[in-house]
C-alpha cells in the first residue's frame, strides 16, 4: 500500500464570481497545505473578502470548485462548516451580550460540556487580554477589543482551518503583534490559516505563501522572498536642501523620480556600494550638495504597487 | 473518479445536528437580550395600553353608544375593544421581532452563525421562542390593565385555557411572518416600518367598531381579512359566547400565515447575504 499524501487544507480551482456585469473573481486557483499560513493581498475591491466569503460557505461561486480539508464546498458545506472558523472583515459579535456571554454562546453552540466550556472561555479571555472587560456588554468595547473578541469567538470550537479577513485592521501595534503571536501559536499546533491583509509587513511576518489578487486572478504567488525578487524596487533616496539642487540632480542622474511634495529624489539602485559610488560621483562632478541619503531594498509594498498598478484601482474589467 | 481520501477530520458523529439543543441556546440568547433591555418590552407593551386607555376613556363613551342595542356606554365598549387590544399587543411584539432580526443581520452575528455547524433553523427558532415569551408577558400586562379598569370577562377555566391557546397560535403565526419581514428588511428602519400593516389591520377589522358601520368597500375588506375572525374568536372565548365558524376561519388563517412565514423565512435565511 502506498501512502496517499495528505490533501491540502484548501484547494481552489478556477473559482469565478461576478456581481451582475462586474467580474470579481475570474478563475482563481490556489492551494494551501495543511499547517501553513496563506496570505491573500489585493487592493481595495480586489475580491479578497469575496474569496473568504465563498470559502467559508457564505456565498456561492458562479463557477469553479473548492475543497476545504477535502470536503467540497458545494456538496458538503456542512462538513466544511464543522471544520472551519471565520473572522470576517466586519465585526460579528453580539453587542447586547457581554464578552463572556458571547464566548459562552459559542461554547454552547459547539456543544461543549458546561465545565469545559467555562474553562475554555476563561482561557480565551486571558489569552486575548479581555479579562477586565469580560462582564461588560460588547457594545462598550473599543474597536480593537471587539476585534479580539471576534477572533476569540472563532477559536472556541478549535477550528482546523481559520479564515481571517483583515484581522489586524484597526489594531494598535501592540495588539497587532499579539495577534501575530496568536496566529503563530495556532499554526504551530497544525492549524491552517488563510488571511487577507492590507499590511504587507503582516504578510511578510506571518505567511508561508503570499498570493497577490488583481483583476480577479492571482498575478503573483510565492514566499515573501520570491515575490520581492520579482520587482526591482531597490533605490537610493537622496534629499536636497533646495529646489535648485533637486532640479540639477534630476538632470544629472536621468533615471530618477521625485518623491511627491518633498525635496527628495528616488534613484533606482541595487543598493550595492558600486552603484552608490557612481550616483554620488555624478553629483560631485556637478558640485550638487546632497543633504541626506538612505538606501532601500525592495519590500512587499514595491511588489504590490508594481503588480497591481496604482493603489485604489477599484474597477475590475475582464 | 476516486473516492476522497479519509481525513483525520471530525467523525460523522460530529456532523450530526442538534436542532433542539441549538434552538434552546438561541432562545436563551434572545431571552437574555429581553431581560437585559427591558425598556424594549416596556415600549412595545406601552402602545397597546395607550390605545386601550385612549379608546376607552376618550372615544369609549360615544363609541359604546353606537355598538349595540343595549345600554351602551364606556364599560360596554371596554368589553368590545379588549380583543382588538390583545391582538395589537401581539402585533406590537412581532414588530419588535422584525427589528431584532434586522439588528442581528446588520451586526454580522448571523453571518457568523451561518459559517458554523449548527442547525440552521435554530437561529430563527431562537427569535420565535423569545418573541413568544415576550408576547405572553405583554399580554399578561395588558390583560392586567384591562381588568384593572373594569374589564369583566365571562370565560370560565376552560375559556381561559382556550383563550391562552388561541393567543399562542396567533402569536406563533405572526412571529413567523415577521421573522421573514425582518430578514427582507435591509436595515433596522425598514424592519420597523415593514410590519406597519400588521399594526393597522386591527383598525380595519371588527376590532374597534362593528363592520356593518363601515362603507361597502371597506366593510367587504374588513369582513374577509384575517384579523376579523381572529378578533371575533377571541371575543367569543372571553365572553363565553359561541364562536361559530369564526374559530375555524381564524385557525385556518393562522395555519396559512405560519406555514407561509416559516417557508419564506427559511428561504430567506438560506439565501446569500450581501454583507
Ligand atoms: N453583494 C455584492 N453585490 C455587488 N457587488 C459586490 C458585492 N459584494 C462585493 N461586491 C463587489 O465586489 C468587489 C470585491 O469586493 P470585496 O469585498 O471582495 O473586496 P476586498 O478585496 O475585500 O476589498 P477591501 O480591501 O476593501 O475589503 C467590489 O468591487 C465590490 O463592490
Ligand atoms: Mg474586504
Amino acid at each position: 500500500m502506498t501512502t496517499t499524501p495528505a490533501p491540502p487544507a484548501i484547494s481552489v480551482t478556477g473559482l469565478r464570481k461576478s456581481f451582475g456585469e462586474h467580474v470579481v473573481l475570474a478563475g482563481l486557483d490556489l492551494t494551501v497545505p495543511t499547517g501553513t499560513v496563506y496570505s491573500l493581498l489585493g487592493a481595495n475591491g480586489a475580491g479578497k473578502s469575496t474569496t473568504v466569503r465563498i470559502l467559508s460557505t457564505l456565498a456561492a461561486p458562479d463557477g469553479g470548485s473548492a475543497r476545504v480539508r477535502g470536503h467540497d464546498l458545494r456538496t458538503e458545506p456542512d462538513a466544511v462548516r464543522a471544520t472551519i472558523g471565520v473572522t470576517g472583515q466586519f465585526s460579528a459579535v453580539d453587542s447586547l451580550l457581554t464578552g463572556e456571554e458571547n464566548l459562552l454562546l459559542m461554547a454552547d453552540l459547539h456543544h461543549l460540556p458546561r465545565r469545559d466550556g467555562r474553562r475554555r472561555v476563561a482561557e480565551l479571555l486571558r489569552r486575548f487580554d479581555l479579562v477586565d472587560a469580560a462582564q461588560r456588554p460588547a457594545s462598550t468595547y473599543s474597536g480593537g477589543m471587539r476585534r479580539r473578541l471576534d477572533l476569540a469567538m472563532t477559536l472556541v470550537g478549535d477550528p482546523q482551518v481559520i479564515f481571517l479577513d483583515e484581522p489586524t485592521t484597526g489594531l494598535d501595534p501592540r495588539s497587532r503583534r499579539a495577534m501575530w503571536r496568536i496566529v503563530r501559536e495556532l499554526v504551530s499546533t497544525g492549524v491552517t490559516v488563510f488571511l487577507t491583509t492590507q499590511y504587507l509587513e503582516e504578510a511578510d511576518e506571518l505567511a508561508d505563501r503570499i498570493g497577490v489578487l488583481h483583476h480577479g486572478r492571482l498575478v503573483a504567488e510565492g514566499t515573501a522572498e520570491e515575490l520581492k525578487r520579482l520587482v526591482p524596487g531597490g533605490h537610493v533616496l537622496l534629499r536636497f536642501a533646495d529646489p535648485t539642487s533637486l532640479e540639477d540632480a534630476e538632470r544629472a542622474l536621468g533615471t530618477s523620480s521625485r518623491e511627491n511634495g518633498t525635496l527628495a529624489l528616488r534613484v533606482p539602485s541595487d543598493g550595492g556600494l558600486r552603484s552608490l559610488r557612481e550616483v554620488l560621483g555624478r553629483l560631485d562632478d556637478r558640485s550638487i550638495e546632497v543633504e541626506g541619503l538612505s538606501v532601500r531594498t525592495p519590500d512587499l509594498d514595491d511588489v504590490f504597487l508594481a503588480l497591481t498598478g496604482q493603489p485604489g484601482t477599484e474597477k475590475v474589467s475582464t | 473518479m476516486v473516492t476522497a481520501p479519509s481525513l483525520p477530520g471530525p467523525a460523522p458523529a460530529a456532523l450530526r445536528f442538534h436542532p433542539l439543543r441549538d434552538s434552546a441556546t438561541m432562545s436563551r440568547r434572545n431571552l437574555r437580550h429581553m431581560l437585559r433591555y427591558p425598556s424594549t418590552t416596556l415600549l412595545l407593551v406601552g402602545m397597546p395600553i395607550v390605545f386601550l386607555l385612549l379608546f376607552v376613556y376618550v372615544f369609549g363613551g360615544t363609541l359604546g353608544a353606537g355598538i349595540s342595542e343595549g345600554p351602551g356606554g364606556r364599560s360596554e365598549y371596554l368589553t368590545y375593544v379588549v380583543p382588538a387590544i390583545l391582538l395589537m399587543t401581539i402585533t406590537s411584539t412581532v414588530q419588535g421581532t422584525a427589528i431584532s432580526i434586522a439588528m442581528d443581520l446588520t451586526e454580522g452575528i448571523i453571518a457568523r452563525f451561518r459559517t458554523m455547524h449548527i442547525a440552521r433553523v435554530s437561529v430563527l427558532t431562537g427569535h420565535v421562542v423569545g418573541s413568544l415569551v415576550q408576547a405572553f408577558l405583554s399580554l399578561a400586562i395588558v390583560m392586567g390593565v384591562a381588568l384593572l379598569i373594569g374589564f369583566r370577562p365571562e370565560a370560565g377555566l376552560g375559556g381561559w385555557l382556550a383563550t391562552t391557546g388561541f393567543l399562542a397560535v396567533v402569536t406563533f403565526a405572526l412571529v413567523w411572518l415577521s421573522v421573514a419581514l425582518g430578514q427582507v428588511s435591509r436595515s433596522v428602519e425598514t424592519a420597523s416600518n415593514l410590519p406597519m400593516p400588521l399594526i393597522l389591520l386591527p383598525f380595519l377589522s371588527s376590532g374597534f367598531v362593528p363592520t356593518d358601520s363601515m362603507p361597502t368597500g371597506l366593510r367587504w375588506f374588513a369582513e374577509y381579512q384575517p384579523f376579523t375572525p381572529i378578533i371575533e374568536t377571541l371575543r367569543g372565548l372571553l365572553m363565553d359566547q359561541p364562536v361559530g365558524h369564526h374559530g375555524w376561519v381564524a385557525l385556518g388563517w393562522c395555519a396559512l400565515i405560519t406555514l407561509g412565514g416559516y417557508l419564506w423565512s427559511r428561504k430567506l435565511y438560506g439565501r446569500e447575504h450581501p454583507s
